[in-house]
């Protein structure tokens, strides 16, 4: 059940308790309940949008940013990691087992001086951080499983 | 210049035969903007990568001949072990087996094998299309046999009994169905095939949606004592592990059967294509994962579509296996046609009319859900929009 709803739900988060009810074979109030469980064990953490940005906002930028840094005493990478992702214009902190780098950080900017300055004087002087490695998105195709662009047209006939 | 009166050219028997009711119907649907289709008949899911690999290793590797008439003979072994798993009923690989070009060659090979003109053929209707034309193209008559709803559109004897006549020679059984999604259970099986026990009459058990059945395995008649002998049995690839594109079933039957039909096959077809055999083997011997994943997906569909028809009081029978659902479009007072055209011109859906898979489908329509819950959505939300507008209409 847990897993069908968390799927069901990456799909479209926006969808109604009476639809997700019945594709679960549940009453609407006994799928709201069961999110709300979700939500309450901390399961389920937020609803975002997926949208299209050269639709929506053409100044937005996207970089991806690796960081090799040196692990602290007692807490390892989690404290830098958590000074990273206080920033607003990160959008995501991953701690990667990629011997070239440590931790791949997602930002988000209105142009590229705009990232480029955050990754210099914000993250770059953070202290443990040895390097940075700056990766501007140039376009996205599919995120969380949603299509943005280059979805295949439907060619089939009706069999 | 010279003019040729083609219809005075062309066989009778061809020019008599009607064109499918579906096409008719979607070729409108493929000249309008806009249109969110419910009527393919094959999956939505890519075939699984494994099997796509397995064919582009043949193509990089082998040389792409003819092969064997019957099928490879790694895919016939693999084919009667499959069988042999899961109904526990025997056929022999090299006399008992032909891997045919798609599920519909397998039907035609089975139907051209036993008609001679003037044999009648049980059709239990509703059913896909081809059953009728195919008949008749070999000189038989289709007799229609109707399920109803009544009966969650499974066949009773009570249906079959008074259509046999002395020219019977024929049942088509073609469960899980498509248009309805009925199965034939065990229990619902035994009664038939004590009635057909005592005859010469053949079944044609046309099991390619077996694979796509809900909170239960798929029963085959050939498990019944006695029906391993008076079926053929046909089955294929397109359904089960969405290979539609790859052409590719089979057909199994007693030794004295095969040994004739092959010569339609060998003559008319000479072999299955012989990448898609390769890849086939790889689908039998390992995905049965990604069917379960597949069939989990179907489920979701299927429940989310019964209950929202039944919501909006169109009443939907719980279809236990395939891919379609089968509401009940009575409430409308329209006919199907009706409904469907209305539903395509005014909302922009497009479903195939109950009609078009046999008069027994009048008064429903056929909806897939080979796609995505997003899409089944968007489908439903103008389905819903129509039906109030037909209500507010009878006021």
């Amino acid at each position: 059940m847990k897993n069908k709803i968390i799927s069901i739900l990456q799909q479209n988060a926006r969808i109604s308790n009476t639809a997700l009810g019945e594709m679960l074979g549940i009453s609407p109030e006994a799928a709201e309940a069961e999110i709300k469980k979700l939500e309450d064990d901390g399961v389920i953490r937020g609803y975002s949008v997926i949208i299209d940005e050269d639709k929506y906002d053409r100044s937005t930028v996207h970089a991806t940013i690796e960081l090799k840094v040196t692990p602290q005493r007692d807490c390892g990478f989690n404290d830098i990691a958590k000074t990273i992702m206080m920033y607003d214009e990160v959008e995501s902190v991953s701690l990667m087992s990629s011997g070239a780098y440590d931790l791949a950080v997602e930002v988000k900017g209105a142009d590229l001086k705009d990232v480029a300055f955050f990754v210099s004087e914000r993250l770059a002087t953070i202290e443990g951080i040895l390097s940075t490695s700056t990766h501007f998105i140039l376009k996205k195709y599919k995120e969380k499983g949603i299509f943005i662009d280059g979805e295949e047209q439907d060619e089939r006939g009706l069999g | 210049m010279i003019v040729i009166d083609y219809d005075k050219i062309l066989s009778n028997k061809i020019k008599n035969i009607k064109p499918s009711g579906i096409r008719k119907f979607f070729d409108i649907a493929g000249t309008m903007e806009g249109v969110i289709s419910l009527g393919v008949g094959e999956p939505d899911f890519n075939t699984p990568w494994v099997i796509r690999k397995a064919a582009i290793n043949v193509l990089e590797r082998k040389h792409i001949v003819y092969g064997p008439n019957k099928g490879l003979a790694p895919l016939r072994k693999a084919i009667s072990d499959k069988i042999n798993k899961k109904h526990k009923v025997e056929y022999d690989p090299d006399s008992e087996i032909i891997v045919t070009v798609g599920g519909s060659e397998a039907i035609d090979l089975a139907l051209r094998g036993i008609i001679d003109p003037g044999d009648e053929v049980l059709v239990v209707e509703p059913c896909f299309v081809c059953y009728a034309p195919l008949i008749e193209l070999s000189g038989g008559v289709a007799v229609p046999v109707p399920t109803r709803l009544e009966n969650n559109f499974k066949l009773t004897v009570e249906d079959l009994k008074d259509k046999i006549t002395p020219r019977t020679k024929m049942l088509i059984l073609p469960f899980p169905n498509n248009p309805t999604g009925a199965v034939m259970t065990k229990k619902d099986l035994e009664p038939i095939a004590e009635l057909l026990r005592d005859t010469d009459i053949m079944v044609l058990s046309d099991e390619i949606y077996s694979e796509l059945t809900y909170g239960m395995r798929h029963f085959s008649i050939i498990e019944l004592e006695g029906m391993r002998e008076r079926t053929i049995y046909v089955n294929g690839f397109s359904k089960a592990y969405a290979m539609t594109g790859w052409r590719l079933g089979y057909v199994s039957a007693p030794e004295p059967i095969i040994t004739q039909i092959s010569k339609i096959h060998q003559y008319g077809i000479m072999c299955s294509p012989y990448i898609s055999q390769n890849a086939a083997i790889e689908a039998l011997t390992s995905c049965d994962k990604e069917v379960t994943k597949m069939v989990d997906e179907y489920n979701t569909r299927r429940k989310y579509l019964v209950s929202e028809f039944n919501r909006l009081g169109l009443t939907c029978f719980d279809p236990e296996g395939a891919f379609y659902v089968f509401p009940c479009i009575k409430s409308t007072s329209l006919t199907s046609d009706e409904f469907c055209e209305r539903l395509l011109y005014e909302e922009k859906v497009a479903a195939v009319p109950g009609s078009a898979f046999g008069a027994s489908g009048e008064g429903y329509m056929r909806i897939s859900y080979a796609y995505s819950l997003k899409h089944l959505m968007e489908a439903m939300s103008r389905i819903e929009k129509f039906l109030k507008k037909l209500e507010a209409e009878k006021k």
